[in-house]
């Protein structure tokens, strides 16, 4: 595979990590928690395939009529007073986002969780004109005080241990350390209690729009976004253009399956729909609500008919959790704003499919992803197009050789018995260079032995027998 | 019945005995078995690692060449799951794709197709040791077969079966990505390993030797108290 | 940037003049396809199963409650509302609660005899973030999942179910339903087309969150508490 920086990171950063047994550990002890909360709200549903078949089937004419959904879901906010903006791309929305901000004269604004805020980079534009932005969900609020980007896009924090959180508090709060994860978590209540009742502006995300309705759909345990949408005058929410569900009641399917694959639960915390400012007749309440469409690149991925359905995802992190790829090497090694399987697949569209190839190929293929997910994307089979489509596009010169050379020697079964002859021979003065920098199987040897070519192939002994 | 047994490179070259296991139990259940010598590999390499066109010069001749055959029988998950599954893909669209939709449908993998097409669940085999099974992930998530291997073992005599914890999760082998991410590979290889190894099993088996050579060249280098085994050769037991 | 909505739309326009394989095509067991109007018909019994009759219902909903760690109690009458109100507060030592103009919540919190606030008609947010907690009425108990269904217009607004640290919930037998489906209808007729209010709420349960090694902590932002008194 030719090399890009963003490639030999993620071997880099694998590298150590898969090494990292405490780390390993950390997240296999998370993961499995998890999943037993998983199956045993999945188990609740009378017919999970069904509710699978329909997810899927909703998302699929969401998306595939996207043009008239987006534009019944724009008019139907802007009839209630919600000022609706569309940006094309990452440069635009936070350029729409500045500009209200700096309208407002904001002096502080709270932001609950947005992924597509991570997306276009929105904490550094509006840290870099002095505003001050903080993040709201615990695990957000730990990952920006470390500086750090989400581990994990539903469980921002996920490879901390209680001990760190205790430190990172201690050093940035100038709290006293704890290792009770209800006394961490009451420090951060405290702090971010102060922020909610001075901050002017609460920047959101959505997790659906509802064309129909015109409204937004926030899922949450916290609360911290009920209260971000409450408070603040202003309620700003960035989503992408692909969150669109046709319909209001779609949701009595979505927010269970989100609740149920995300997290175990069969309802999260809060789940909340917001459909315009502060209402005649409502006594609180944000004055203006702005919504920020955003397409950066999505329209890209759309146009790829046989992945398409990528764009069906609800970022409900199942198949993270599944995927033992993520599991071994965690997910800052991605170097991406959608870690996992997910991420993987959309990644090449989103930001070029020479530079984030690698990440189809770093996958065994083993489709516990598609398994997992509850709107039946099909994640692996699509990163063995997307590797097909990045050779296709630029082949590797000596794999292509190689491959050549290879389909040659599988056509000729005489070359091939001939070859296994060779291997026998080979095997023998293998253990000098076994495992060494020089052992043309090193890739293999380094950590496994190698298969030995029997004493007696198949063919020899189908041969012998007649 | 006359069986066309495919068998993949690797199984012909270093496991020779899950053939050989496979042509003694259908000759014993009263079948004939052809074997196309001229056929060595799926094209399954090429494949996953996106030379589509380089997978097609081997997938023609095989085409080609068991475009007459009865029913096709493939002892490994992965390829069966190359053949049943991908090969249409890899013909869509092309003059080719019928051919290749046609030889999928009469192609089975080895498990499914002793319990499914044949139904024969009891081989008569005696096997008096714990093991536990690993479930390929083509074959599991792909073809579909969990059951099917685990019927077989239930009638083995002597045979005691339990179940790891994290049977149906990948053991990290997956073809080239095995070569082009090892550290990835062989950590989880270390999970499975890990997880079989709670179960005080003597053996990890499985319908697939590809996942199985992964696997025993870590238990190798790690000396691990764990052998791996195909379920064919512990079907062939007497 | 109204050029950027059409340059927007008219790219999903050009992506979109290839087809898209059909949804499922992928899994080994063919999918059924479901028209969207089939799908409404369906949800309810792919979705938890909620029981019949009332009983059976307020059974699942006790039963969900319990698991969330919210308290649901089922009283007779307004006269034992009140006491058990008084009683959880006087446990509690609350100071002061605030409420919002319904004859049901008003009632039990007047009973209080503490200062009550009032978010119906602009209220101070430091002094609704000091009450000990914040009684409102809701438009549903949901069976299947123990929810609370809130909206601006039925609870006293956004903040007064959120900011103070208990929520007690004042529900009438009559308002629990079945299940999500039945509350996405109740909302539309009441409220659709044109009068939905700005926020539709499921409060399911307490503020919570396992940010922290995926363990269970209550009270992450919003109540630490919540009560369901259903009379
Ligand atoms: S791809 Fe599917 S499983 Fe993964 S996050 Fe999206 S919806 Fe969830």
């Amino acid at each position: 595979m030719s090399t890009t920086p963003a490639a030999a990171e993620f071997k880099r950063d694998a590298t150590t990590l898969t090494k990292d047994l405490r780390h390993r550990s950390l997240i296999r002890t998370a993961l499995k928690k998890y999943e037993i909360a998983r199956d045993s709200k999945k188990a609740l549903f009378q017919d999970w395939q069904s509710a699978r078949q329909t997810a899927a089937e909703i998302k699929w004419d969401a998306i595939n009529h996207l043009d008239t959904h987006l534009a019944d879901f724009a008019r139907n906010l802007e009839a209630r007073g919600t000022r609706v903006h569309w940006a094309s791309n990452a440069e635009q929305a936070r350029e729409i986002i500045l500009t209200i901000v700096r309208e407002k004269k904001a002096s502080a604004i709270v932001k609950s969780k947005v992924m597509t805020g991570e997306e276009i980079h929105l904490n550094e534009a509006l840290e870099k004109e002095g505003f001050e932005v903080v993040e709201s969900d615990l695990g957000e609020f730990i990952v920006q005080l470390r500086k750090e980007p989400p581990y994990h896009f539903v469980f921002p924090a996920m490879h901390l241990t209680r001990g760190q959180i205790s430190e990172t508090f201690a050093k940035e709060l100038g709290s006293a350390p704890t290792d009770s994860p209800e006394e961490l978590t009451m420090i951060a209540r405290r702090v971010l209690r102060g922020k909610y009742v001075t901050a002017d502006i609460g920047i959101s995300g959505a997790n659906f729009g509802i064309a129909e309705t015109g409204m937004i759909s926030i899922t949450e345990n916290e609360g911290n976004a009920r209260l971000t949408c409450a408070l603040p005058k202003v309620h700003i929410a960035l989503m992408g253009i692909e969150k669109i569900l046709p319909k209001f009641e779609d949701l009595a399917l979505f927010l269970p399956m989100l609740g149920t694959a995300g997290a175990g639960q069969t309802l999260t915390g809060y789940n909340s729909m917001y459909g315009g400012p502060r209402q005649p007749g409502e006594t609180d309440g944000p004055e203006e609500f702005h919504v920020v469409l955003l397409d950066n690149k999505r329209t890209t991925l759309m146009a790829d008919p046989e992945q398409r359905d990528a764009l069906h995802c609800m970022r409900c992190g199942a198949c993270l959790n599944v995927c033992p790829i993520y599991k071994n090497v965690g997910g800052h090694t991605y170097g991406t704003t959608y870690q996992g399987p997910i991420g993987s697949v959309i990644t090449p569209h989103l930001r070029g499919l020479q530079q984030w190839k690698h990440l189809s190929f770093a996958s065994s293929l083993c489709g516990g992803c598609t398994q997992a997910c509850p709107v039946k994307i099909d994640l692996h089979h699509h990163l063995l197009q997307s590797r097909r489509n990045a050779i296709a596009q630029r082949p590797v010169w000596w794999e292509k050789i190689a491959f050549r050379a290879l389909s040659y020697l599988f056509n000729h079964a005489g070359l091939f018995s001939l070859g296994m002859k060779l291997g026998r021979i080979g095997q023998i003065f293998h253990p000098l260079v076994k495992a060494t920098r020089i052992d043309p199987a090193h890739a293999w040897t380094q950590s496994r032995e190698l298969p030995k070519v029997a004493p007696e192939t198949f063919r020899e002994w189908w041969q012998h027998r007649k | 019945m006359k069986i066309t047994l495919f068998i993949p490179c690797f199984i012909d070259a270093c496991f020779p005995k899950v053939g050989a296991s496979a042509v003694e139990i259908f000759e014993r259940l009263g079948h004939t078995i052809e074997y196309p010598q001229e056929l060595t590999c799926c094209g399954q390499p090429a494949f996953n690692s996106g030379y589509w066109d380089e997978t097609r010069e081997v997938a023609d001749k095989v085409l080609v060449r068991l475009k007459h055959s009865e029913v096709v029988v493939i002892v490994s998950g992965s390829c069966g799951a190359m053949i049943k599954n991908f090969y249409p893909q890899l013909y869509a669209g092309t003059g080719q794709e019928a051919a290749a939709k046609a030889l999928a449908a009469k192609t089975y993998e080895f498990t499914d197709f002793l319990v499914s097409k044949l139904g024969v669940t009891d081989l008569g085999a005696r096997f008096p040791h714990r093991v536990t099974f690993h479930d390929g992930c083509h074959g599991l998530r792909e073809l579909g077969i969990k059951k099917q291997p685990r019927q077989l073992l239930a009638h083995v005599q002597g045979l005691e079966l339990i179940e790891m914890s994290e049977a149906e999760t990948c053991c990290g082998f997956g073809g080239t990505f095995s070569a082009k991410f090892p550290m990835i590979s062989s950590a989880m290889g270390e999970n499975k390993i890990g997880s079989a190894l709670e179960t005080g099993a003597e053996y990890i088996v499985s319908n697939d030797s590809s996942c199985l050579m992964h696997q025993q060249g870590l238990i190798d280098r790690q000396k691990k108290p764990l052998r791996t085994l195909h379920i064919a050769e512990i079907l062939n037991t007497r | 940037m109204n050029d950027e909505r059409e340059n927007i739309l008219g790219r999903i326009r050009e992506a979109l003049r290839l087809p898209a394989p059909v949804p499922g095509a992928h899994e080994r067991q063919s999918a059924h396809p479901v028209s969207e109007r089939e799908a409404a018909v369906h949800i309810p019994e792919w979705l938890p199963s909620v029981g019949v009759t009332f009983e059976e219902r307020i059974a699942l909903f006790q039963k969900n409650a319990a698991e969330l760690k919210a308290q649901f109690v089922l009283l007779d009458g307004a006269e034992q509302l009140a006491s058990q109100l008084r009683e959880i507060a006087a446990a509690e030592g609350w100071k002061k609660v605030a409420t919002h103009a319904n004859e049901l919540a008003e009632c039990a919190a007047n009973s209080l005899g503490l200062p009550v606030v009032r978010t119906d008609s602009g209220y101070d947010v430091h002094e609704l973030e000091s009450c000990d907690a914040g009684i409102s009425t809701c438009e549903a108990l949901v069976a299947q999942t123990g929810s609370v269904l809130v909206t601006s217009k039925s609870s006293g607004g956004r903040a007064l179910s959120i900011l103070p640290p208990h929520h007690v919930v004042i529900a009438r037998r009559e308002q629990l339903i079945a299940d999500l489906p039945a509350a996405f209808a109740l909302i539309k007729a009441k409220y659709g087309p044109e009068n939905y209010p700005s926020l539709i709420s499921f409060i399911t349960g307490p503020s919570r969150t396992g940010d922290i090694e995926r363990i269970l902590v209550l009270g992450a932002h919003g109540p630490k508490k919540l009560t369901i008194l259903c009379v």
